[in-house]
């Protein structure tokens, strides 16, 4: 199979009520992804937009940005949900031997929409939905199920957010920066039982871009630092209803995550540095122990031991993770981003030395639903 | 290079005004379970599953979450497009690359759309920028009644060429069981119907329905062992190049005219209107169906109304258009770009029934929507 | 060379989209609501093939695929799987001012969790592994808060 790369990234700082519409943003990244790619936007045929109605509170909200993403007389189409949705479908269109360089651009703008009402209408309207559920008190359901099913503390939890808060001084586009420690979080005040507010991520602003390659073009229009490869990738969607599945169970990750790890030909273990998706501290240990970096129910134990810091033996979320900055949808193209960027060399304070494959995830829907998992290498 | 893609089965469900009997995910079940008959497999040799649909119709976020019950979509990779009314052949061409790319063999591709469950134009006006054009000019019928009366003054079109293209699709759709619309009209009746945004009246516009579509798109190898005749997809290719209706040309049709050209161009043809044996085309209001004729190609700028009133575009003419009846017949938003695809996929593999055209090698399907939007896919009976 | 957007009043437009919904319910959700709310009664429904019993009832089996149509009647007992109690207000979304609790509940007789509000017991002595058992709301019209709520089992 033909390989593709990714030549050029870009991502705007995270923050709240950030400044300039959709478009804005858009243009932003798309033009610093390209200029990153060291091409113009005449040398891409193609973009695959990330964009989601419901937080852009639009009808066709791609329409928002659909000049601003170089998409003029362009083949453009949009995907909604996570971005490395859209990036594992500007992969296929490569593949598929009808397009050259793609760019693929995600934006939102969490701070403009109300995060509950809009994550309230993922549930059911015949059901769950007129129970009020949203993504917190769902997730906060999954925590207690996890925690209860391997005995976990909410001590051990808060570890997670103390450890991603503190790699995201390290990442000068992180919206929270802090230095925290366990007592900061057990005190922080109760959203829903366990969660407390530095478990969970911050509403944020922002957006990122990449730029795709298939291999030749790749090799035209980039130096061998700037290239990094799309080695393998997996996605698997598990049961909607809450209870029709085991909540702490990660068999829909397990599945994606074995599947980018054999397209790839690599195991867990050679895995140097994972962005994994944090929206809540649990998830980060529970998706750890689904990717495969170490049995189910132990993630808490190794975090203890230092194994997921950033200078331990598989630094995880080095950017500081979604719980630093938490763009929907963007997210996971933005943890494709750290990962191009530390394979390259180019994460600064935060390089994670000599990495040489990087794993990416992202997910859709409530409690790790559907996710995708990449893996990039240089 | 990557691989050649066969649509192998096709489901539709019959659509109405109000499916007051199935839920949206009962209907997506219904088309699903249709599209599986029709390729004669199950849910276990689908591979991986594209849905879409226009999110403020039933104000379901993830959809594709949702919908993995009626989807047959449990741990399954399911992914979700949408880019509003061309939403329905996007997630043709997402099921498309999925099996041209190699990562995937047999792939669903389903489109659905439960309109009676909100206000459709309410949900479409916010499609326009709120800043500058929601308030003003927002809407589906707004842009189409302007471009037509445009094309009317430029070239002598009149309301009566457009009536014809409404009586023909809506006749067309007697043929039709699926069909939501059902019914015999005459030119006078749709010249008589109460008129809506001048020039386009009642019986020139599309319907607003519940339904849903999908379609199995499968690799070379698996079409070939699955189906005795499978429609190969020769181009799929869009355009989608305005953000703001300010900013169109109303005269023609510049999407339609260059995602035409391009797709033209990957699958050989340089005569439209003598290659294709038959055209699935997504059709809004009956007006679009004088006007967009230039920008298929099929004629010279102007000389549209020319070929409707020789009668070129019947299902006795040279090309016939929208044997199913087309969108004025049949609208659930979602699923109509989809049901194009999946229409002209059935006359290649000669499973259209009632409405099956003769011997159809070569089958146009598009999409329309955004602003002012288009999408084409071309099927054939030959290898690409 | 941008200098203006630095000292520039940055305009926000408010904005709401108001468009109303109905939604079609479907013959398998419908048949449940309508014994909720005429008989007092909860029930699931089991996959003729794989046998498995679902709450609520699903259309279509999510393993085989096949139409889910034999009915059963559940006791409206069942075990608290997980639970959270609810400590922020969203008062145009939550059925109750916080705090109040949520639970999933692994009901009897089926074999899927069942989510619900869990009431009469104080939050913080709420126990995963507790059993629980469904209060019916006085007056039902046809939707899941005709479970008033999940309660102890002394």
């Amino acid at each position: 199979m033909e390989k593709v790369a990714i030549i050029g990234v870009a991502q705007t700082k995270y923050e709240q009520n950030k400044k300039g519409n959709f478009a804005e943003l858009v243009y932003e990244v798309t033009s610093k992804a390209l200029e990153d790619a060291g091409i113009t936007v005449k040398e891409v045929d193609n973009v695959v937009s990330v964009s989601s109605d419901f937080w852009d509170g639009r009808t066709i909200s791609s329409m928002a940005i659909s000049d601003a993403s170089g998409a003029y007389g362009k083949d453009i189409t949009t995907v909604e949900g996570d971005g490395t949705f859209g990036a594992l479908y500007g992969m296929m269109r490569i593949l598929s031997g009808h397009f050259g360089v793609t760019i693929v651009v995600a934006h939102h703008k969490g701070t403009e929409s109300n995060m509950n009402g809009i994550t309230n209408t993922a549930f059911d309207p015949l059901v769950e939905r007129k129970l009020g559920l949203d993504a917190v008190s769902s997730a906060a359901m999954q925590a207690r199920r996890y925690m209860s099913r391997y005995g976990i503390v909410e001590e051990q939890l808060a570890l997670v957010s103390v450890k991603n808060h503190g790699n995201a001084k390290r990442n000068p586009l992180a919206l929270l920066p802090m230095d925290i420690t366990v007592e900061d979080v057990m005190n922080s005040p109760m959203i829903a039982s366990p969660l407390k507010k530095l478990d969970c991520s911050p509403v944020t602003d922002g957006a990122c871009a990449l730029i795709l390659a298939a291999e030749r073009e790749a090799k035209k229009y980039t130096t061998n630092k700037k290239r990094v490869w799309m080695m393998g990738v997996g996605h698997c969607t598990d049961a909607f209803r809450l209870g029709d599945r085991d909540l702490s169970d990660t068999r829909a990750l397990k599945k994606a995550a074995s599947k980018a790890y054999q397209m790839a030909g690599i195991e867990p273990g050679d895995v140097d540095v994972a962005e994994v998706y944090d929206a809540f501290t649990y998830m980060e240990l529970m998706w750890l122990e689904g990717m495969g970096f170490c049995e189910d129910g132990m993630g808490a134990e190794y975090l203890e031991r230092g194994k997921f810091n950033f200078d331990g033996e598989i630094p995880v979320n080095p950017s500081g993770g979604r719980l630093s900055a938490n763009p929907v949808q963007v997210a996971g193209l933005a943890s494709m981003a750290e990962c191009v960027l530390q394979l390259r060399g180019e994460a600064g304070e935060r390089q994670v030395e000599g990495a040489q494959i990087a794993l990416a995830h992202g997910i859709n829907g409530m409690c790790g639903q559907s996710h995708c998992v990449w893996i990039l290498g240089k | 290079m990557g691989r050649r893609v066969g649509i192998v089965g096709v489901g539709q469900t019959h659509h109405a005004s109000h499916r007051l009997d199935a839920s949206g995910m009962e209907l997506i079940a219904e088309a699903v379970t249709r599209a599986l008959d029709d390729a004669q497999i199950t849910r276990d040799e689908i591979d991986a599953i594209v849905i879409g649909n226009m999110d403020h119709f039933e104000n379901i976020n993830y959809v594709d979450m949702w919908a993995v019950e009626g989807l047959g979509a449990f741990m399954k990779p399911v992914f979700k497009v949408t880019t509003g009314g061309t939403t329905g052949t996007t997630i043709a061409a997402c099921a498309f690359y999925h099996v041209a790319s190699g990562l995937f063999d047999r792939v669903l591709a389903v489109g659905w759309e439960k309109n009676s469950e909100s206000d459709t134009q309410a949900a479409i006006a916010t499609c326009a920028n709120p800043v500058l054009e929601r308030d003003p000019f927002a809407g589906a019928i707004g842009p189409l009644a302007t471009e037509y009366s445009m094309y009317m003054k430029a070239y002598g079109a009149t309301e009566e060429d457009a009536a014809l293209v409404a009586v023909r699709d809506r006749n067309n759709a007697l043929n039709n069981p699926y069909a939501h619309n059902r019914m015999k009209v005459t030119v006078e009746d749709v010249m008589n119907s109460p008129m809506l945004s001048y020039p386009i009246k009642f019986l020139d516009m599309c319907p607003r329905s519940d339904g849903a579509c999908a379609v199995i798109f499968a690799s070379e190898e698996y079409a070939k062992k699955m189906c005795p005749r499978p429609a190969w997809v020769h181009a799929s290719v869009v355009r989608h190049d305005y953000t703001h209706f300010g900013d169109l040309e109303w005269q023609w049709m510049p999407t339609l005219e260059r995602a035409s050209a391009e797709a033209y161009k990957k699958a050989g043809i340089t005569n439209p209107l003598k290659e294709f044996d038959v055209a699935e085309l997504y059709l809004p209001a009956s007006t679009t169906g004088v006007k967009w004729m230039d920008s298929l190609w099929f004629c010279e700028r102007g000389e549209a109304p020319k070929l409707i009133r020789k009668g070129v575009f019947e299902m006795d003419g040279e090309l016939p258009i929208n044997p199913s009846g087309g969108v004025i017949s049949t609208n659930p938003i979602g699923a109509t770009g989809l049901i194009r695809v999946g229409e002209a996929a059935w006359q290649i593999m000669g499973k259209a029934g009632d409405r099956q055209v003769p011997n159809v090698r070569k089958a146009l399907a598009t999409g329309f929507g955004g602003c002012s939007w288009s999408d084409v896919m071309i099927l054939g009976a030959d290898l690409p | 060379m941008s200098d203006w957007k630095e000292e520039v009043e940055e305009v926000v437009f408010p904005g709401k989209i108001c468009v109303p919904y109905t939604w079609t319910v479907g013959s398998t959700m419908s048949k449940w609501y309508v014994l909720m709310r005429d008989e007092g009664q909860i029930w699931a429904n089991r996959c003729p093939s794989c046998g498995k019993v679902y709450i609520p009832p699903k259309a279509k089996c999510l393993e085989c695929y096949r139409d889910v149509n034999d009915w059963v009647r559940l006791p409206g007992t069942g075990t608290v799987e997980t639970f959270t109690v609810v400590h922020y207000e969203e008062p145009s979304m939550h059925p109750k001012k916080p705090p109040f609790a949520y639970g999933i509940i692994r009901m009897d007789g089926a074999d899927t969790g069942f989510v619900h509000l869990i009431d009469e017991i104080e939050p913080e002595k709420i126990k995963v592994g507790m059993r629980v058992e469904a209060v019916m709301s006085e007056e039902r019209s046809g939707n899941i808060l005709d479970i008033k709520y999940f309660r102890p089992i002394d």
